[in-house]
Formats: C-alpha cells, sequence, structure tokens
C-alpha cells in the first residue's frame, strides 16, 4: 500500500491540474534548451548546407553572415585560376522584409550562381529547383508560401518552384534562393523618385570634387551601370570548392597575399557565426534557464509545502501511532516525485506537439530531454525539503487538537 | 488465583503547563495501574487533567517527574524517555480518538492496513487481517467505502479496529463515544469491552458518559490534576 499515491488517487484532478501547470514550467525549461540548440543550428544551416571549402571575402570582415562583405563579381573569375581552386561562384544574402497578401513576410534571400548552382544542395521537401534563368524562386516552408504561388520582389514577380523544409538564416528566417543576378535586382531595386534623389545627391557630390565637369555630370544623370564605380557592390562573397587532395590552408597562404579579400574556411565561417551572432543569445537563454529552474524549484516548494501542510492531521496521526520518519519522509518524498514526473511527462507531451509551431525552431533531443529530466529530479528532491521540514515539526499531539 | 499481568503502570506522574504566576499543575502525583483484559474508566471535569494523563500514557506528553512502565519495564523516568517511544507506541499503544480521526484518503480496510504498514508489515497476510477485525467489528461490508462515506458509530468501529490490529496489550481511549449518540455510545463501550475481554488488552477510556460506567472494571476519577480509584469492580 503506497500512501503518496493513495492520497493523490483521491485528488487527482486537482493533482492533475497542479502537475500541468508545472508541465507548462517545465516545457519553457526545455523550450529554452530547444531554442539555443536551434540558434546554433539556424546559424551555421546556411554554411553547412552550401557546401563550399572556402569563403572568400572583403578583406578583414567576417562576412557575409556576421558582417557585412562586398567583392567585386570578377573575382569570381580571378579565384578559378589559383592553384588547388576547382569551382567558384558567387554568393549573396541579405534580410529583406516585404508585404506579401498583406502581411509582413521577412525572408533571408540568397542568390545562387546560375547555371552552375540551381539548388541541387538544398533540402528540398516539395517542387524542384530551378529551371529557367529568371523568376523562379526556392523558398523555405517556414515562410508559408505554396507551390506555384507568385510573390512580387523588387520589380518583377517571383514564381515559387521548390520549397525546403528546414532552411533558415542565422536569425531564424526562411532561406528564399533566387538566381544570383535576380538577387542583386531584389536587392537593388529602388522607386522611381529614390533613383532621381540619388542622382540628384551625385550631382551635389561630384561638385565638391575636381572632377566636376558637365560631361560628368551628364554621366552622373544617366544609368548607374555607365561609372562602375558607383555601381552597388555586386556580390558578398565567392564560394570555392577545391579540388580533391587540395589543402584549404596552401589555398588560404596563396590568398593571404591579394590585399582587397580574406579566405576563411567553413569551419571558420561556422565559428563566426556562433561566436558573433549566437553568443549572446547563449547568455541570455541559460540566465533565462538558470532562473526558470529556481522559479520551478520555488513553486514546487510551495506546492509540496502546502500539501504538506494539508496532511498535517493525517501525518500527526501516522507519528502518533509511532510511524518511523520514514515513512512520513517517504509519502512527501514519493508525492514530490510523482507530481515532478507528471509534470515532466505534460511537459513532454507539450513539447512534441506544440514545439514545431513556435515562431522560432525549438530543436528538442535526447541531451535536451534529459537534462530536464535531471532538473527536474533535482528540482523535486530540493523542493521537499520544505515539505519533509514542516512534516517532522509535526508534533503527534496534534491528533488530539482535534 | 494467578496474580493478572500487568500492562501499564503510572507512578506518581506530575505534568505542570506554563511557568511562574501563571503555571497550571495538570497532574499531581497521578498514578494507576491496568491490567491484561480490564476496562478503565477516567472521569473528571473538564480541564481536569485526564487528557493529559492520558497522553502521558500514551508516551506523547512526558510528565516531569514519576515514573511510567509497560509490562513491568521502566520507559519514562522524570521526564527522561528509556527506548524508542515511537516504537514502544507502534507495538505496544493503540489509541481511539473522540473523532474516529480516520485517514481521509483511505478506505476502511486500508486505514487498517496502515497500522501494520507502519510496523513495516504490509502483505497478504496483513489485508486478509484487516478484513477479519473489520468483520469482527461489524463493519466488514463497509471496508471498501471511505470514512465521509461511513457513519460515525462506523467510523469508530473502523478506528477501533486499526487501534487492535497491532493486537497491542494498551489501548487508550480519549472520549471516544462523545460524537455518537447513547445508542451509538453504549454499542462502543460494549465492544471495547468485549476487546478488553477477548483480546486481552488493558483499554483506558476517558469518557463523561455516567451511563455506561457499569460496563468499567475501574473507574478512576480525577480533579485538578490528582487521580482517585472511585471504584473497582476487579
Amino acid at each position: 500500500m503506497n500512501l503518496a499515491w493513495k492520497d493523490v488517487r483521491r485528488q487527482k484532478g486537482r493533482f492533475a491540474l497542479t502537475a500541468f501547470g508545472l508541465g507548462l514550467l517545465f516545457a519553457i525549461v526545455l523550450a529554452m534548451g530547444g531554442i539555443y540548440r536551434g540558434l546554433i543550428e539556424d546559424a551555421t544551416l546556411l554554411v553547412d548546407r552550401m557546401g563550399a571549402d572556402l569563403w572568400v571575402v572583403q578583406r578583414d570582415t567576417r562576412g557575409p553572415f556576421a558582417e557585412r562583405s562586398t567583392v567585386p563579381a570578377d573575382l569570381e573569375d580571378r579565384l578559378r585560376v589559383v592553384p588547388g581552386v576547382a569551382e567558384t561562384r558567387r554568393f549573396s544574402s541579405a534580410i529583406i522584409q516585404r508585404n506579401h497578401h498583406n502581411h509582413s513576410l521577412r525572408m533571408n534571400l540568397v542568390g545562387l550562381a546560375w547555371p552552375w548552382d540551381r539548388g541541387e544542395g538544398l533540402p528540398l521537401a516539395e517542387g524542384r529547383t530551378l529551371a529557367q534563368a529568371h523568376l523562379e524562386m526556392i523558398v523555405d516552408r517556414s515562410l508559408g508560401l505554396a507551390l506555384g504561388e507568385r510573390v512580387h520582389l523588387g520589380n518583377d514577380d517571383y514564381t515559387v518552384v521548390g520549397i525546403t523544409k528546414g532552411l533558415l538564416g542565422s536569425g531564424g528566417d526562411g532561406v528564399v534562393c533566387v538566381n544570383e543576378a535576380d538577387a542583386s535586382a531584389i536587392l537593388a531595386y529602388q522607386p522611381s523618385e529614390a533613383l532621381r534623389l540619388e542622382r540628384e545627391a551625385r550631382v551635389s557630390r561630384l561638385a565638391h570634387t575636381e572632377l566636376d565637369s558637365p560631361a560628368n555630370e551628364e554621366r552622373l544623370r544617366g544609368d548607374e551601370g555607365i561609372l562602375p564605380a558607383l555601381a552597388p557592390p555586386p556580390t558578398n562573397a565567392i564560394l570555392v570548392k577545391l579540388i580533391p587532395g587540395a589543402r584549404v590552408e596552401a589555398v588560404q597562404r596563396t590568398l593571404a597575399g591579394w590585399v582587397e579579400v580574406t579566405a576563411t574556411s567553413t569551419e571558420e565561417q561556422r565559428q563566426f557565426l556562433l561566436q558573433g551572432v549566437v553568443e549572446k543569445s547563449k547568455r541570455q537563454i541559460g540566465l533565462f534557464r538558470a532562473l526558470l529552474g529556481v522559479v520551478s524549484g520555488i513553486i514546487v516548494a510551495l506546492i509540496v509545502f502546502n500539501m504538506t501542510a494539508a496532511k498535517a492531521h493525517d501525518i500527526a496521526l501516522l507519528k502518533l501511532m509511532g510511524a518511523k520518519t520514514g515513512v512520513v519522509v517517504g509519502l512527501i518524498l514519493e508525492q514530490s516525485m510523482m507530481l515532478g514526473g507528471l509534470g515532466y511527462a505534460f511537459a513532454f507531451v507539450i513539447a512534441e506537439l506544440s514545439f514545431q509551431y513556435w515562431p522560432r525552431r525549438v530543436v528538442v533531443g535526447f541531451p535536451e530531454f534529459a537534462g530536464v529530466a535531471v532538473l527536474v529530479t533535482v528540482i523535486t528532491l530540493i523542493s521537499s525539503l520544505a515539505g519533509i521540514h514542516r512534516a517532522l515539526k509535526i508534533p503527534p499531539t496534534l491528533v488530539l487538537a482535534g | 488465583m494467578e496474580p493478572r499481568e500487568e500492562v501499564v503502570r503510572a507512578d506518581q506522574l506530575n505534568k505542570t503547563y506554563g511557568s511562574g504566576h501563571t503555571a497550571v499543575r495538570a497532574l499531581r502525583g497521578a498514578s494507576l495501574v491496568a491490567h491484561r483484559g480490564e476496562l478503565v474508566a477516567l472521569l473528571g471535569p473538564s480541564g481536569s487533567g485526564k487528557s493529559t494523563l492520558l497522553t502521558a500514557l500514551g508516551l506523547l506528553n512526558l510528565p516531569e517527574k514519576g515514573r511510567i512502565a509497560l509490562a513491568g519495564q521502566d520507559v519514562v523516568v522524570n521526564g527522561i524517555a528509556h527506548g524508542d517511544l515511537p516504537s514502544l507506541r507502534r507495538s505496544r499503544i493503540g489509541f481511539v480518538f473522540q473523532k474516529s480521526n480516520l485517514i481521509p484518503f483511505l478506505t476502511a480496510q486500508e486505514n487498517v492496513r496502515v497500522a501494520f504498514k507502519i510496523n513495516g508489515q504490509d502483505g497478504v497476510g496483513e489485508l486478509r487481517r484487516s478484513q477479519e477485525l473489520l468483520d469482527a467489528l461489524g463493519v466488514g461490508e463497509r471496508s471498501d467505502h471511505y470514512p465521509e462515506q461511513l457513519s460515525g458509530g462506523e467510523q469508530q468501529r473502523v478506528a477501533i479496529a486499526r487501534a487492535l490490529a497491532m493486537a497491542p496489550p494498551l489501548i487508550l481511549a480519549d472520549e471516544p463515544t462523545s460524537a455518537l449518540d447513547s445508542h451509538r455510545g453504549r454499542e462502543v463501550m460494549d465492544l471495547f469491552k468485549r476487546v478488553a475481554h477477548e483480546h486481552g488488552a488493558a483499554i483506558i477510556v476517558v469518557t463523561h458518559d455516567q451511563r455506561t460506567l457499569d460496563l468499567f472494571d475501574t473507574v478512576f476519577e480525577m480533579e485538578d490534576g490528582i487521580l482517585a480509584p472511585a471504584r473497582s469492580a476487579a
């Protein structure tokens, strides 16, 4: 006969409700760990998916994800002749936010180097890769777009031809892949009024230089492509794939002599992201988890204390009958463990059923579940001390007081 | 005639609550002896010290002075315990109270079994023994009911069954019939007499009910902490 279970059985509704409340709390603790892991996976997903050995970016920057980087488009051709390099392709990435069917669509725009890269390396769940040079896009499922749906970006409508699953940028935004030229067009797109104002600004700046002349002013008022130095940056980075057997360090040493670029390995890119993008979030989430752990402990302690207080008369009776301390301690401890266990079970179910619908990706696996299980056990054990302390102070003569 | 086996002996118990001019002397040299099979009544007005004496004999509230012996062995001498008092309560003393004091989350049968459980016995034998006790006390058919589903008299019978579970030589009852009507009250006292004689237990009952005194073997009266024999049928 288990006294703890018998007591729970008689008030199972209240007990289950209390455990459900705790379950919600434990689920949040679990989610914090999952969000952290999701942050790491999201942050490094694109770097891992692009399949490059080297990322050639603007000199002394940690681009293209951790900070802004701009490199000339022709760098792609120059890198192709470096010993050890098998192939190169341009890469651009930027966060854009556009209105689509009256709601805001925030996405991480990535340019694929058509025709060599049509998105074959992407985790496609539906549809196909890019099949034509322009106006097609592959989007992540998290953006909520459907195959065949048209999205207005820049000055054009793009058709969704493929849908990926779990392809998110370092900020957790769904990735949209288009042709590199389309990406540049989307990013460089400005409405007519903005272009007119920019041209006026250029002419104004020219007036303060020794290049000021009617001929130059005429050029500045024309298409920006006429003066390449004034044109927008063509790309953020060049991705380099090495020939089999070539050493990353050797190619990096060669490129170290190029004054305008820095070559980083994929692992270095990952570290930039983890140290730059994720580090503060990691500490913040760690702090939240610690605080939630303390709050959970206090709540469990209060619940156990109140459950014990409600049974004071029965505990006094057991003591009066000569029950050993272990019987009373066991009653409190077992009930605490049942509460913690049921709360954890609720948290598990909540995690399984709801985490997939959370706005940010929550990645929970065995390490997170096991970690929270240990945390719940420790919290429950420590918290039950409050109840045990209360129980041990109950005098057996309390029964006689009526 | 064989000498009767002594179950409990109290010698010159003194107990004072508070100190200075607010001190109340609850027990003033109270002494009594109860034997196997003896039904003892403690009479007296409220505040006379009956419950204090009962809790002292139950090893719950130790007197500052005097001696308590169980089966001839000193267990409390001048406020100092000699032995493991909870263990002695578990194995040698049963309690019945004014209210039945059943554990509300246990059925009648489980309330009896709990006495075995706290002694580390919780097997099939104890289950059967619990049911036998309930049957013997006339509440066997109510064994699956919770206390709130039982009448006052049935609850008291279950409480008596629990007190008898470990077959203790001493049963202490504090006004066990005060919450019952006179008919039910007499039934319970009859039950005590039967239990005392059949189980050979010494039963000490604090009571105000003068109508059932004919059932008792020994009657003590208490006033202002002083205990005096009123009558002995032994």
